[in-house]
């Protein structure tokens, strides 16, 4: 057991899963020699050589195409969007064939790969380094999309991610890639891709988030129950797709009434299924009009404003004051 | 300090074979008799099976597909050249390859009337992917799968196919690149056959030969005849032996011609002239095989006739098994939308389900 970052986290996974299984390595933009520009890849070289950890030529679809030819021929790749910005160039590969090949020859030809990459505000980046477009992979039939918000859960979700039979794009929140330390264990450790998991047990109200925006829900729910001894359930998604529906409506039914924060722009965000599940099965026991903090429709402004545009516990504790007091 | 030349490059075309069946005898490969013959037998039966396909067609016994008409002096002798445990990534235009690679006539029957069916082999390890429909994709699983067949220490080939209209996208200079640098076993082999749908060669690229882009990639390019089966057999089989090497990839160019419309939703009259395609039909490449068969000695006309008689007979027994009524359960698409039991997609099953039962149709 050690206290880790989230990158060390990964990091441990990669490693571990490498040890295990000879079919799984890495690829990607700078992932070998430099370690990843994050280092979430450090060592990994060093450890398992140029035939496993690849630092490939600059190009999206090829890292993409390639490894989905590597899937097809029984190997486990894990390969690197260095940033979620540059992702777009794959979609082709990802609509036409990853998501797709399962279902075109029924089973008979299957992807089981991991796409990394970091995403997500809140660290002074570049431009175009700081979206959040989880739902642009979701909204894609046979997509799994799995979002860590902590070191542990990174580990344990991307070793499962890795075991999964399908394409997984594993999204980190890289304002939380060391942010914060979590005693991660040593032994093998996996969390179910497809489930969300209930992080605080709660009998007023839900929160649910996912990825960096858990921390400002975390916080916001600790305020509210000092301020008002309101009981907070908090579901942290993790999988974005397929989405796990029922832990949500159970815990709503329950509680009644929701706040959901979620770092990507508002229209046909994962917050809005979201709702429409709750919609379809716990509508009957809402007490309060489900609330969404998130961020606004507009382009992700450049660093210099991006802070004002983020959702904080601040703006999470004004929603559940309002959903409370409804 | 003066200027100088620092590179080099040039362009080899191939051809051995000529449209009035003229071999070069320098150039000629030794294939014997059985193998050319072989090769002869497989193109006809490619040519009756799209010809078959585009009355069936016509007729509204199956949906919109690609005709592979005049393409199989490219497609078959590639197929022949290829070893059990190679893969082979295609595109769209290749019937002769898949079929001389061992898929059952009815797979592209199946798929062009719209069932995934057609997709699915009788044996995995033929190892033939299923279409690329969206231009370019393949290049790249193919620089994937032959890292794979690298990465295992065998001596397995990837070939992969793409048109004239598909050496413009990215795809497919991102997977010759990455082939190129991985000194991956691949062969990629560009069908020019003059035409992306309406878009002719001039139109789409200004560079004099497509075969010359794999220079920029460092590896080995040719352009054939790709009429000429005899070319293609040599240049893809040195492809080949370069790949099990460890020598890397080779680009192929085949200068052929698209005989016929892009799908069967496509209508060439309004975009080429007739002249063009009846000189492209002068050089097909069935006519040539036969009379260079026919001189040395191992064609004639009772053989010819036995094998379009041949050829027929198992085209018809393929389209009755095709028009054969099966039951397929409409449900099918839930079964494999992932590997793994998920609630959502279960639900959406039983809800499709249960309007199928209301609606009164079957499956």
């Amino acid at each position: 057991m050690a206290k880790l970052n989230m990158v060390q986290a990964i990091n441990l996974a990669l490693a571990q899963e490498m040890e295990k299984d000879a079919d799984v390595l890495v690829l990607g933009q700078d992932v070998a020699v430099d370690g990843g520009v994050f280092r979430v890849t450090d060592g990994l070289l060093e450890k398992f050589g140029d035939q496993r950890v690849v630092d490939t030529p600059l190009a999206e679809s090829g890292i993409i195409g390639s490894s989905i030819g590597m899937a097809m021929a029984g190997l486990k790749p894990v390969c690197e969007m260095q940033f979620s910005g540059f992702s777009y160039l794959m979609m082709g590969q990802f609509e036409a064939h990853a998501t797709r090949m399962r279902s075109r020859t029924h089973g008979q030809i299957t992807l089981p790969m991991v796409i990394r990459m970091p995403f997500g505000g809140g660290v002074r980046a570049l431009e175009h380094h700081s979206e959040s477009r989880e739902v642009l992979f979701a909204h894609l039939p046979g997509a799994k999309v799995v979002i860590p918000s902590g070191p542990r859960n990174a580990r344990a979700l991307l070793v499962a991610a890795i075991r999964d039979p399908d394409p997984v794009v594993f999204m980190e929140p890289k304002h939380s890639y060391r942010a914060f330390r979590e005693e991660v264990p040593d032994a093998e450790e996996t969390l179910p891709v497809g489930k969300c998991q209930v992080v605080q047990e709660g009998t007023d109200l839900t929160v649910i988030s996912w990825g960096a925006m858990m921390r400002p829900a975390l916080k916001a729910a600790a305020e509210i129950e000092k301020r008002r001894g309101t009981s907070v359930e908090i579901i942290d998604v993790q999988t974005i797709a397929p989405l796990d529906a029922h832990t949500i409506a159970e815990s709503v039914r329950k509680t009644g009434r929701c706040v959901i924060v979620q770092e990507a722009p508002r229209s046909y965000g994962a917050s809005g299924e979201i709702v429409a599940q709750i919609n379809d099965r716990a509508l009957m026991h809402l007490e309060a009009p489900v609330k969404r903090l998130t961020g606004y429709d507009v382009v992700t402004p450049y660093f210099g404003r991006e802070k004002s545009y983020l959702p904080n516990a601040e703006r999470v504790v004004a929603g559940m004051e309002e959903t409370l007091d409804f | 300090m003066p200027e100088k030349q620092i590179a080099k490059f040039s362009v080899t075309h191939l051809q051995v074979l000529d449209e009035k069946g003229k071999v070069d005898a320098a150039l000629e490969p030794d294939l014997g008799q059985e193998q050319a013959v072989e090769m002869y037998r497989w193109m006809r039966l490619a040519r009756t099976l799209d010809e078959r396909m585009l009355k069936l067609q016509r007729q509204g016994r199956l949906g919109t597909f690609p005709p592979c008409t005049g393409h199989e002096a490219v497609s078959i002798p590639v197929g022949l050249a290829m070893k059990k445990g190679d893969w082979f990534a295609g595109a769209f235009r290749e019937l002769g390859t898949r079929l001389v690679r061992g898929e059952p006539l009815t797979n592209t029957l199946h798929y062009y009337n719209g069932w995934e069916e057609g997709n699915i082999l009788p044996d995995a390890d033929l190892r033939i992917l299923p279409t690329s429909v969206v231009i370019g994709c393949q290049i790249e699983h193919a620089a994937g799968l032959a890292y794979a067949a690298k990465y295992r220490g065998t001596d397995e080939a990837v070939v992969t196919f793409i048109g004239d209209g598909g050496t413009s996208e990215g795809s497919f200079h991102e997977g010759l690149n990455f082939a190129a640098v991985w000194k991956a076993p691949m062969v990629a082999i560009v069908q020019n056959n003059q035409w992306a749908i309406s878009i002719p060669r001039e139109t789409q690229t200004a560079s004099e030969t497509l075969a010359q882009k794999g220079i920029a990639y460092g590896i080995p390019v040719i352009q054939v005849d790709g009429n000429d089966p005899l070319a293609v057999w040599v240049a893809v089989n040195e492809a080949l032996d370069r790949a099990r090497a460890g020598d890397g990839p080779t680009l192929i160019e085949a200068v052929t011609y698209r005989l016929m419309m892009h799908t069967t939703a496509d209508d060439p009259t309004k975009y080429r002239q007739s002249a063009d395609e009846e000189a492209a039909w002068a050089k097909e490449p069935l006519i040539r095989t036969r009379k260079w068969l026919a001189n040395k000695g191992w064609w004639d006309d009772a053989r010819e006739e036995k094998l379009l008689a041949e050829c027929k007979e198992q085209v018809d027994a393929a389209v009755e098994e095709f028009e054969t009524p099966v039951e397929r359960a409409h449900d099918e698409s839930f079964r494999h939308v992932y590997g793994t039991e998920h609630a959502v997609i279960r639900e959406q099953h039983e809800d499709f389900l249960a309007n199928q039962e209301r609606e009164g149709q079957r499956g």
